[in-house]
């Protein structure tokens, strides 16, 4: 198991043991095994045509898979899906990256990806959200919109000529994203859904998806109007006192996050850890039903990376899936 | 110095032909794309991999295929004596670009251009064919990191002493002087990647003494194979749908 670094007791390793069998009888009911590893020959009918996908090869008149990984067929398409592999883009997604340099016209984001994401200044909107050709002046405020080693949430716009990877940010939802986790985890467990933001009231935090594998637990912030108006004085105000101890009273409290929300973000962060760690797949549900299992049980949120936990996690979810192979008949 | 007794047995007990035991575990390092652990017999090493991810030195790039590194060591402590320089010397060196070559072979370059894969190997435990157990720790972690491949590498030593060949020689038996093939194959395209011997070995002896290490060489892919399999299963079923 990866991550956690766990003491089980005998009762514990037989439990998970036992969670762990119960998943994988399940699994096998629902589809029948189709997982190869490097060089296996995956068994096709030449008669039909084959489609030869990612992640195959041809050897001797055989396909033959280059990957761990299941293999996918689709018509006369066979492809070899990979679980642990580094991120692959694909148009439309939602991501969440860091900025690692600013460059010319561009700041280059690391998203778990072969290379470096590109996100042009032209493909973002301003923070005065007026349309127009980005200037000279706007170039050298880039610093004023990300900064090295900020987080920032986009969309995956396409592959250039030249195989860059583009990012676009055309919108309020996406931008920069501050007072929060960070987490990551292998980008198979994050499936593509209709939506990859979602907003926990009951916990007043934001939850970002990003299909990249990168998950963020934040302090939820709405999706603010007074951003246009206040920015151009807030800016001039910020070049006054940029020294963060002269920050005024009103400032502080507007960056003040509370005891409760910081928190409800450590235990949300937590519970994904333990779901990752335990290779099961990151949706909201799974989330919110493992942070309420650790509140219903009283747990104090570091006692939610510990054994027990873990186990009952793990007992959780093979609950869970029975109860949807019942419903499915 | 007798390395074979009149009753057929090595030193530590095996038979001229038997192999060490072998052990494989995936997900050895949190924190890197891909790792493994392999073990022949007292051997141990851990395998780390990184990548495919972008180029560090720019000038290094390769406009039409990844960029494949590696770095062996030895740790301090893998030695009867502790060593004082664990890398750097002109042996790991040699090794590192024996190992780089050799994974190279297999991997699919070409589908990840403009990017850079980097392989570290470090022996915790030294105990004669640490060439061999890196190049099959390397392989696994490779697969584990999703890195694709036209081939598993698999590679295993052989030695000829007192005129017997000898598979997957230990630390004694590799510093009795005697010759010590290395030999890498691609087992299912059926290709030879490494081929690596020193001190000088009768030709006649010398097919066989290969044979011999390519067998033990099918045998620790059909192992690896066995390892990665049930780990991808595993993964798959606790992913759920």
């Amino acid at each position: 198991m990866r991550g956690l670094q766990l003491s089980l007791n005998q009762t514990q390793k037989i439990r998970l043991q036992k969670a762990l069998e119960t998943l994988e009888y399940l699994s096998s009911k629902a589809n029948s095994n189709a997982s190869v590893t490097v060089a296996d020959t995956i068994p096709v009918n030449y008669e039909d045509g084959v489609l030869k996908g990612h992640g195959t090869a041809e050897n001797d008149g055989e396909v033959v898979a280059t990957l761990c990984g299941v293999v996918e067929r689709v018509n006369k398409l066979i492809y070899v899906r990979t679980l642990r592999a580094r991120y692959k883009p694909e148009i439309g997604d939602i991501i969440v990256g860091r900025v690692i340099e600013v460059a010319p016209k561009r700041w280059r984001l690391e998203i778990n990806f072969s290379q470096d994401a590109v996100l042009m200044l032209s493909s973002m909107n301003l923070p005065d959200g007026i349309q127009r050709r980005r200037t000279a002046v706007d170039e050298l405020n880039m610093r004023s919109i990300f900064e090295e080693n900020d987080v920032i949430c986009a969309e995956v716009r396409g592959f250039q000529h030249d195989g860059s990877l583009h990012l676009q940010a055309r919108s309020e939802k996406y931008g920069k994203i501050e007072r929060g986790q960070l987490l990551t985890v292998a980008p198979y467990l994050v499936k593509r859904r209709k939506q990859h933001f979602h907003h926990l009231e009951q916990y007043g935090i934001d939850l970002i998806l990003g299909c990249n594998g990168f998950i963020w637990v934040g302090e939820h912030v709405e999706a603010k109007d007074d951003m246009i108006e206040d920015r151009a004085s807030k800016s001039e105000q910020q070049n006054a006192k940029s020294s963060k101890y002269s920050m005024s009273l009103e400032e502080q409290e507007k960056t003040y996050t509370p005891l409760e929300t910081r928190q409800n973000i450590c235990r949300t962060a937590n519970a994904v850890r333990v779901l990752s760690s335990l290779g099961f797949s990151i949706t909201v549900e799974v989330i919110i039903e493992t942070v309420e299992l650790s509140i219903s049980l009283n747990l104090d949120i570091h006692e939610m990376l510990g054994a027990e936990f873990c186990v009952l996690v793990a007992e959780g979810e093979a609950e869970r899936r029975r109860r949807l192979m019942k419903k499915k008949g | 110095m007798e390395f074979v007794s009149p009753e057929g047995f090595r030193l530590d007990g095996r038979r001229p032909m038997e192999m060490r035991q072998i052990r494989a575990e995936i997900g050895a390092v949190a924190n890197a794309d891909g790792s493994a652990v392999f073990e022949m017999g007292n051997t141990k090493v851990i395998a780390a991999v990184y990548g495919p991810r972008e180029v560090q030195n720019r000038s290094q790039q390769i406009n039409d295929q990844a960029l494949v590194r590696c770095e062996y060591s030895m740790a301090n402590f893998s030695t009867g004596d502790r060593m004082r320089k664990p890398k750097g010397d002109r042996r790991s060196t040699e090794i590192s670009m024996v190992i780089r070559q050799t994974m190279e072979a297999c991997i699919m370059t070409n589908l990840m251009p403009r990017s850079q894969i980097d392989i570290f190997v470090q022996v915790l435990q030294a105990d004669g064919g640490t060439r061999s157990a890196c190049i099959n720790a390397a392989t696994l972690a490779l697969a584990d990191a999703g890195i694709p491949m036209r081939d598993l590498v698999t590679s295993c030593s052989a030695g000829y002493l007192n005129s017997t060949p000898l598979l997957d020689l230990n630390y004694v038996e590799d510093s009795a002087g005697g010759p010590d093939v290395t030999v890498g194959i691609l087992p299912k395209l059926d290709k030879v990647t490494l081929l690596q011997m020193d001190a000088r070995l009768p030709i006649d002896m010398f097919e066989n003494v290969m044979q011999l290490a390519i067998e033990g060489c099918k045998a620790v892919a059909n192992y690896i194979r066995e390892v990665l399999q049930e780990n991808t299963k595993q993964l798959e079923c606790r992913r759920g749908t």
